[in-house]
């Protein structure tokens, strides 16, 4: 691959003061791997930001450090700052638990657990002693609507999540990080193993979740980033490269790199 | 299909392909073999119980050899009796193990469990068997009164036995849960232990369950070191307390052979005792596998 040189990096100053989640001088190492260098990144409140860039350059340890998923994996270490709601989630003394309920998170592979699709839906409120009984229904009913999934699956309820098509695994997945009534939802690729049809539906889906909750979704369809969001952020080996207005970013990109990522030079 | 008359390659496929039927026989009389032992096995023991085969020998209340009294009833009944006690003490410890190892033990510490674990399987049974003569009878006989020679003896050299057979078994099966699901419920704000419980314990649990009953199957045809520790009444009782001594079917075969008349109905019934065991270990074993099998495809 041709040298690039990603010393101008430019960034729209998105003028957040109240940034949902406000990312500041992050960097993550995995052993001696330095995965993400110096990270500023501010996204705002019930918007869809997309994270895009070329496998490898961390896009996806990115979203994971926002709800502490990193920690889990041997030898991590992080430095610097996430902020949500303004509170540092890298303080010592954080609630992971609170936090992680608090962001939802969907895969790139469909999850579902090996139980019922009711089962899988209630597992989060379950665990955090949410709800029981018919209060418990009602969540589990209003988290597969908000997933657009209630009409296919209502009268199968206590059938194995598995009797689902992946599309609908999806939505699942969608509908059970939904159930514990978080206010951030990260999506790490989630279309990346659904063919066309099941993937407009999700980023449909996506669209509409962004009236009630703070979206980021990792992609390296850069149509699909085109699509679904408000804002663009370009990670290129662990840099932010650009990071602005979705239209501005891909119409008038404003660093050579990313340019040349958008028209398909590398990638 | 390709003709290949005429083609030079011709003669050498039909070589290689004799060589490739005559590697295929070989390696079936290979596998026929172990299924012929087995069976030949079944067979010769058939035919020396016969004799001794019927309702007085399975339900038959007193095993006497001096007053030709042959019936094994009580020891099969001790025999689960020592056999399953043993099996819960390994739960007990070998459950809980596996999923420290598994979920929540440290790679260093890891490093030193695992291994000294694994030595444990590598003691000859004899080795255990002084190790309870010497220590363990004992310890019991001190702290807790009568011989010594016990059921509680047998539980603990047993338990020992069968421990890291439960713990790798429990633990393999449960590494194999997918990454995925584990993710899915920290992401969701569970906590390690709901994990645990939640996802990892469901899906595991028919793998841990047959480590169970594998190590039962293992520990009922235990002889030496039961034998070494068991107490062996000359006359077969049910143990009606942990500190009794008791009978198994292992260490009556062992013991009684020294001094058996051939052929008369006692060797018969030894025999006959052989048989039970295998059919009884047998039938555990099939079970596990069984289960195993239908764990998978769900």
């Amino acid at each position: 691959m041709k040298q690039i040189s990603t010393k101008n990096c430019t960034h729209d100053d998105l003028m957040v003061n109240d940034a949902k989640i406000d990312v500041r001088k992050l960097n993550v190492w995995f052993g001696d791997n330095h995965v993400l260098k110096d990270i500023n990144l501010k996204i705002r409140e019930k918007t869809v930001t997309a994270i895009m860039g070329p496998s490898g350059c961390g896009k996806t340890t990115l979203i994971r450090s926002i709800n502490r998923m990193n920690d889990l994996i041997n030898g991590s270490r992080t430095l610097g700052e996430v902020y949500i709601d303004g509170y540092n989630i890298y303080e010592r003394n954080t609630n992971v638990y609170e936090l992680r309920r608090k962001i939802g998170m969907v895969f790139q592979k469909p999850n579902p657990f090996p139980k019922s699709i009711y089962e899988n839906v209630a597992f989060g409120p379950k665990i955090h002693k949410m709800a029981r009984g018919k209060e418990l229904d009602d969540i589990v009913e209003k988290s597969l609507k908000e997933a657009a999934l209630w009409d296919e699956v209502k009268d199968r309820l206590h059938n194995s999540a598995f009797s689902l098509s992946g599309g609908q695994q999806q939505r699942l997945c969608i509908a059970r990080a939904l159930a514990v009534k978080p206010e951030i939802i990260l999506m790490d690729e989630p279309c990346s193993s659904l063919d066309p049809t099941a993937t407009a539906r999700i980023e449909a889906l996506l669209r509409r979740l962004s009236e009630k909750y703070t979206v980021v979704i990792v992609t390296h369809n850069l149509q699909q980033a085109a699509r679904v969001s408000d804002f663009t952020a370009f990670l290129y080996m662990g840099k932010l490269v650009e990071y602005g207005d979705t239209k501005r970013v891909f119409e008038n990109p404003q660093s050579e790199l990313t340019e040349k990522y958008i028209t398909g030079e590398f990638g | 299909m390709v003709n290949l008359e005429g083609k030079g390659g011709m003669k050498r496929e039909g070589q290689r392909s004799l060589l490739e039927k005559a590697i295929e026989i070989i390696l079936f009389v290979g596998a026929l073999s172990s299924i012929i032992i087995v069976f030949l096995i079944i067979a010769y023991m058939s035919l020396e119980a016969y004799p001794a085969l019927n309702l007085d020998f399975l339900l038959g209340w007193f095993w006497d050899p001096k007053k030709e009294m042959f019936g094994i009833f009580q020891i099969i009944v001790s025999t689960l009796y020592v056999g399953v006690g043993a099996i819960l003490i390994t739960t007990a410890i070998g459950v809980p193990t596996a999923i420290f190892l598994a979920e929540f033990c440290p790679r260093n510490v890891r490093n030193v469990i695992k291994p000294s674990i694994e030595l444990l399987v590598g003691i000859p049974t004899i080795v255990l068997g002084f190790f309870g003569l010497m220590v363990v009878i004992p310890f019991i006989r001190d702290n807790f009164g009568g011989w010594g020679t016990s059921v509680l003896a047998g539980w603990m050299i047993l338990a020992i036995m069968s421990l890291p057979h439960v713990i790798s078994i429990s633990e393999d099966a449960l590494r194999a849960v997918p990454n995925s699901y584990k993710e899915a419920a920290l992401a969701l704000g569970a906590t390690r232990w709901q994990t645990v419980k939640k996802v990892l314990l469901p899906y595991a649990k028919t793998g841990i369950l047959a480590s169970v009953l594998l190590a039962l199957g293992r520990v009922m045809g235990e002889t030496m070191a039961v034998t070494m520790v068991i107490g062996n009444p000359r006359v077969a009782w049910i143990p009606t307390s942990i500190l009794d001594r008791a009978k198994v079917l292992t260490s009556t075969i062992l013991l009684d052979w020294s001094y058996v008349e051939i052929p008369s109905m006692h060797y018969h019934s030894l025999f006959g005792i052989g048989l039970v065991l295998f059919f009884i270990v047998a039938l555990i074993d099939v079970t596990a596998t069984y289960m195993v099998k239908r764990g998978v495809i769900k």
